[in-house]
């Protein structure tokens, strides 16, 4: 039953690092960067969600809107500002530029918000499930928390093959230029994927912070890159590689939790990025790419 | 005795020997002003962290200015220099008396360590494109970080005792030592840094990384940064050469931990000395000094270092302002618009000169 336990909470956190990850892999497919801020984003997110229902004693629901579109608006905000000038520059420049956003947001957060923890409340009000005469117990947050993530990958998945937008995506991310040329437009398709990417990250910071209840301005450091793991992992491009990905990284690390240390469950995630990047660099579901000189 | 003509050096040679010049004019301007007493013990103590400082800057410049590759846990390169380092003294105190000698022999095996882990990391990461390394490295730097916080060494009579994650497990006897001690780490280390120990790795980093890109296995790290496909076609072997120039760097920062760690009495392995910040903080020298300009990097490390503790108000948003520098330098440096303003008002410059010359 312990196992089964473990293997339940390693879906549920499987499923937050899968959400995260999904803003990790769009924004790489298509802009072709590692959008660094990604983590940090989230930590906004959490933040607007926290103050908004603490301070003004919000319902969940509306706060949680609010910190999408606080969130959404930021992503649009960062790509413009500092990633949109350096489209065609040197990708070490992008990265570099990256790094000084997600610094930027974190040192922001710490002068805005402070240093001390702050002890998120759950959004979830579901009672916990219990199953087995009261053996199992699957607490509402991770209930939530897996129907949310197979929602929106349900839900990205037709908007990209259905919409004219989602199309319009998956041809800017095949051919910049020749996406232009028949008539996409690529500047708005960028920053729609960052809308969406960011967005997404304030529904993943809000589940992940009701899960682990502890709120700083590093909170969305640490989950970013082990989402950015999970992207490489199940391949990074690919949406359904990111729900595997994700949801096999979450596995691994509460099964490492429980089994073999608690103290060394981080390393054994990165452990797994150095494994997959030595046995199979393109991930589960990734292409190989063929370059053309 | 053949007489040296200034003008008939190499303008590139000029330009190192300048740096070395800049480095050894500081040096004993430096030491006159303590000999004088003209130096107040606050600025005194920030004489070792700026030497480390720099030389992590010249290692991490080595990989982000010639290589073109990202890393952003240098700090955790520091973090094994400062550990194997501090470790070989403490194992080697009762030995080896002479300090120097002890220095000289925890300097190797602290550089020898950093550049074994660079290596291993580069192995996956180097043959790879795109930004891997810079995750890899990052992921490194906390792995290491996590690893040595549950490490227990010690030693007494019936010889080395070693534990993970429970200190407890070891039952030492009276006369037993603890060489790491988890998360409290290596504690009485024995002071063997110095202004003078640091300027001298300073100058023997600069001497490594400037005989490095001048030579042939410089020329093709550089040749596979400005075009790999290119390099790869005139049969330069991009995995090794990238791994070498990627070690090396590893290395250096490995040099800068020992040098750091033994100007503490306790080393640990904390975020605030080996972590995130410390990495982007050599990030920004490097940045702010200039890609592939080592001599830059040495000034941005000390001015950035003087400057928090002269305008001690500015300390609370020093890291915001490290974060807008190196926002402001990429677009100023790569954006296409600011290329094109900065060449518009460069010609309106030289026109001007020119009429004022006529």
């Amino acid at each position: 039953m312990n196992f089964l336990s473990y293997l339940i909470n390693g879906i549920s956190l499987g499923s937050v690092y899968a959400i995260i990850a999904l803003g990790y892999t769009m924004v790489y497919g298509i802009a072709k960067m590692l959008n660094f801020a990604h983590g940090d984003v989230i930590m906004v997110g959490c933040y607007v969600t926290f103050l908004s229902m603490s301070r003004m004693g919000w319902h969940p629901l509306p706060a949680v809107l609010l910190s999408m579109i606080v969130c959404t608006v930021l992503g649009v905000v960062i790509e413009k500002i500092a990633y949109k000038p350096l489209r065609r520059a040197i990708p070490l420049a992008v990265l570099i530029t990256a790094i000084g956003v997600s610094y930027f947001l974190q040192n922001a957060a710490l002068l805005l918000f402070g240093a001390d923890t702050k002890s998120f409340t759950s959004v979830v009000t579901l009672p916990a499930l219990k199953l087995a005469g009261g053996a199992l117990t699957i607490s509402g947050t991770t209930i939530v928390t897996v129907v949310v993530c197979i929602v929106i990958m349900v839900g990205l998945s037709l908007f990209i093959k259905k919409t004219k937008a989602g199309q319009a995506m998956l041809a800017v991310s095949e051919d910049k230029d020749a996406a232009q040329l028949m008539g996409v437009n690529v500047n708005a398709t960028i920053s729609l994927t960052f809308a969406i990417g960011s967005g997404l990250a304030a529904i993943a910071g809000v589940l992940f912070c009701s899960a682990y209840p502890t709120l700083t301005p590093y909170t969305g450091s640490m989950p970013g890159i082990k989402a950015f793991t999970a992207a490489v992992f199940g391949g990074i491009g690919s949406i359904p590689g990111a729900l595997i990905g994700g949801i096999l990284l979450g596995v691994i690390e509460i099964l490492g939790r429980a089994y073999i240390s608690s103290q060394l469950s981080d390393a054994i995630v990165f452990a797994v990025l150095i494994i997959v990047l030595l046995v199979k660099p393109t991930g589960i579901l990734g292409k190989k790419m063929q370059e053309k000189v | 005795m053949a007489k040296i003509n200034i003008k008939s050096i190499k303008k590139q040679t000029r330009d190192h020997l300048l740096t070395f010049a800049m480095v050894i004019v500081v040096y004993v301007v430096v030491q006159l002003l303590i000999t004088a007493g003209q130096m107040s013990s606050l600025m005194q103590g920030l004489l070792v962290p700026m030497c480390t400082y720099s030389i992590v800057a010249i290692g991490l410049n080595l990989c982000v200015g010639y290589l073109g590759e990202l890393s952003i846990g240098h700090a955790g390169f520091m973090c094994v220099g400062a550990f194997s380092g501090a470790f070989c003294t403490k194992l080697l105190e009762s030995v080896i008396t002479n300090k120097i000698l002890l220095f000289a022999v925890a300097l190797l095996v602290g550089t020898a360590m950093a550049a074994f882990f660079g290596f291993l990391i580069g192995i996956p990461v180097l043959r790879l494109r795109g930004d891997y390394l810079a995750i890899v490295t990052l992921a490194f730097g906390e792995i290491i970080k996590n690893i040595i916080n549950v490490l227990y060494i010690a030693k007494d009579v019936d010889g080395f005792h070693f534990a993970i994650s429970n200190g407890n497990e070891i039952k030492l006897s009276d006369e037993g030592t603890w060489l790491i001690n988890g998360a409290k780490g290596i504690t009485k280390i024995p002071h063997l840094s110095s202004f003078t120990a640091g300027v001298i790795l300073i100058l023997i980093s600069l001497f490594v990384v400037y005989n490095l890109v001048n030579s042939r296995s410089g020329r093709a790290i550089m040749a596979i940064r400005d075009n790999r496909i290119a390099a790869e076609s005139v049969g330069i072997n991009i995995t090794k050469f990238k791994l070498m120039a990627f070690t090396i760097s590893a290395a250096i920062a490995g040099a800068g931990g020992v040098l750091y760690a033994h100007n503490l009495s306790t080393v640990t392995a904390t975020p605030a000395n080996f972590g995130y910040n410390m990495s982007i903080m050599i990030l920004v020298f490097v940045v702010l000094g200039g890609m592939g300009n080592f001599r830059g990097s040495i000034l941005a490390a000390v001015l950035l270092t003087l400057l928090p503790e002269v305008l001690r108000g500015l300390s609370d948003y020093r890291m915001l302002i490290y974060s807008i520098v190196l926002i402001a330098m990429m677009l100023f440096n790569w954006a296409p618009k600011c290329i094109e303003w900065r060449q518009k008002l460069m010609a309106g410059f030289k026109k001007n000169t020119e009429k004022g010359a006529a």
